[in-house]
């Protein structure tokens, strides 16, 4: 089941070209690019680990590409977005935010029904791929 | 038959005005200057070569620039980054400088992090180590030089289309370091040695200096200058352009100090040409005149 988060989740998976693009696109704008990874993409769950700190400084996506390719390294199985982050008094939010790694075999998610009392039913939805404990995929 | 058009590379990339701008603003350095001429020349003909699908590696363009402090190094540096963006061999064309400080944490794992910072930063454009032979420390095994200089090898050798390494520091001391880091030595394509500058030169650079300060020495200042950069020069913890600046920012001081007290005192105006001339007096008021002076009746006696 393809995951459809974020920016560019309906488009086809993006090059790393395609990826600095963006990236440098961020850049221009003065936000602070970060890289996340997780191995539960459950839509509620959202704090990813952090791949290294967020970068302030950087002048090029190259430097993004760089950290994504050590991340994609360690943790190939995982989902992996790119974040940016505006931190103009106000805003103050993330402002973009795509996923550019997904696990070779997305397994999606499992419905729960709790039965409740009476006739109620209680519905969760749980992702598959947080059955083995957190890093082993 | 397939050409290729030099004339219009050339053109697009502006290199002749960068080099022109080089010989224009930077007095001798004639060696200096032919090397980043020949390195151009390199560049644009491998441009032609990858256009042209000769060619199709990213050319080594990690250097080092070796020679004494004030010799022009940090200078060349920056106009070599704006060469190679014009030339598009990196993409943004800024400068990084750094120092050991910067790439070399205090404590077990904060190296790694601190390095691929700058290096991080530096990408897409010119990372400059100052005094890099300060990263390696052989009297210290578990120094973490050694970690810094590793991580900067790995990226220098994976990412050479996103960054261009420049190392910089004194020669005898950057020889000791590539001679205990070989792997450094064989990535770095460009050593280029920056001579002393002679007498003539420096008051070149410094009649430069102060033009572009808005200033001018009249004659008998000219002399003294000459003689103050002479004197200068025998003297310990000389860093040729920068001990010349370092002066004149002096000067300029005392200059004022003149004009303040001539005008606090006379109430008469003081004119364009006198806020703008630097006089002998100015010059000879300098410590390196009286010092001098001293240890020449101190040796006499």
């Amino acid at each position: 089941m393809h995951i459809t988060q974020g920016q560019f989740s309906f488009l086809p998976p993006l090059t790393d070209e395609e990826i600095r693009a963006q990236v440098d696109y961020a850049i221009s704008n003065g936000w602070a690019v970060s890289v996340e990874w997780t191995d539960d993409p459950h839509p509620r769950n959202v704090y990813w680990n952090m791949w290294e700190q967020p970068m302030f400084e950087i002048k090029d996506g190259a430097a993004v590409i760089y950290d994504l390719d050590a991340c994609r390294k360690a943790c190939p199985n995982a989902y992996i977005k790119v974040n940016a982050f505006n931190s103009t008094r106000g805003v103050e939010s993330m402002v973009m935010s795509f996923i550019v790694n997904r696990p070779a075999m997305e397994p999606g998610f499992r419905l729960i029904r709790q039965e409740g009392e009476g006739r109620t039913v209680r519905y969760t939805t749980l992702a598959y791929s947080t059955e083995t404990p957190p890093g082993s995929v | 038959m397939t050409s290729i058009d030099l004339q219009q590379i050339l053109a697009d990339a502006n290199i002749t005005e960068v080099l022109e701008k080089l010989d224009q603003d930077l007095v001798g350095l004639a060696p200096v200057k032919q090397r980043i001429r020949e390195i151009a020349a390199f560049l644009v003909v491998s441009r032609a070569r990858l256009q042209l699908g000769i060619e199709s590696a990213q050319p080594n363009l990690h250097m080092c620039f070796t020679g004494n402090p004030g010799t022009g190094k940090t200078t060349v540096a920056l106009r070599m980054a704006e060469m190679l963006h014009r030339l598009g061999y990196v993409r943004k064309g800024h400068v990084v400088s750094v120092t050991r400080d910067d790439l070399v944490g205090q404590y077990i794992g904060h190296t790694a992090p601190k390095t691929k910072d700058v290096l991080k930063k530096a990408m897409g454009g010119v990372l400059f180590i100052d005094e890099a032979y300060y990263l390696y420390r052989p009297e210290n095994e578990r120094d973490y030089g050694q970690e810094a200089i590793e991580i900067l090898l790995q990226v220098m050798e994976n990412n050479r289309d996103d960054l261009v390494v420049i190392l910089a520091g004194y020669k005898d001391r950057m020889d000791t370091f590539f001679q205990s880091n070989p792997g450094m030595s064989s990535r770095i394509a460009h050593h280029i040695d920056f001579p002393d500058y002679s007498q003539h030169e420096l008051l070149e650079i410094a009649q430069k200096m102060v033009a572009t300060m808005h200033y001018q020495f009249d004659e008998k200042a000219l002399a003294a200058i000459s003689e103050y950069i002479e004197q200068r020069k025998t003297q310990p913890h000389f860093a040729n352009a920068r001990s010349i600046r370092n002066a004149l920012d002096r000067i300029r001081l005392r200059h004022a100090n003149r004009i303040f007290e001539i005008a606090s005192g006379a109430k008469t105006n003081a004119t364009i040409e006198d806020l703008s001339t630097i006089t002998e007096a100015d010059i000879r008021a300098s410590r390196v005149f009286t010092e001098s002076l001293e240890n020449k009746s101190a040796s006499s006696q």
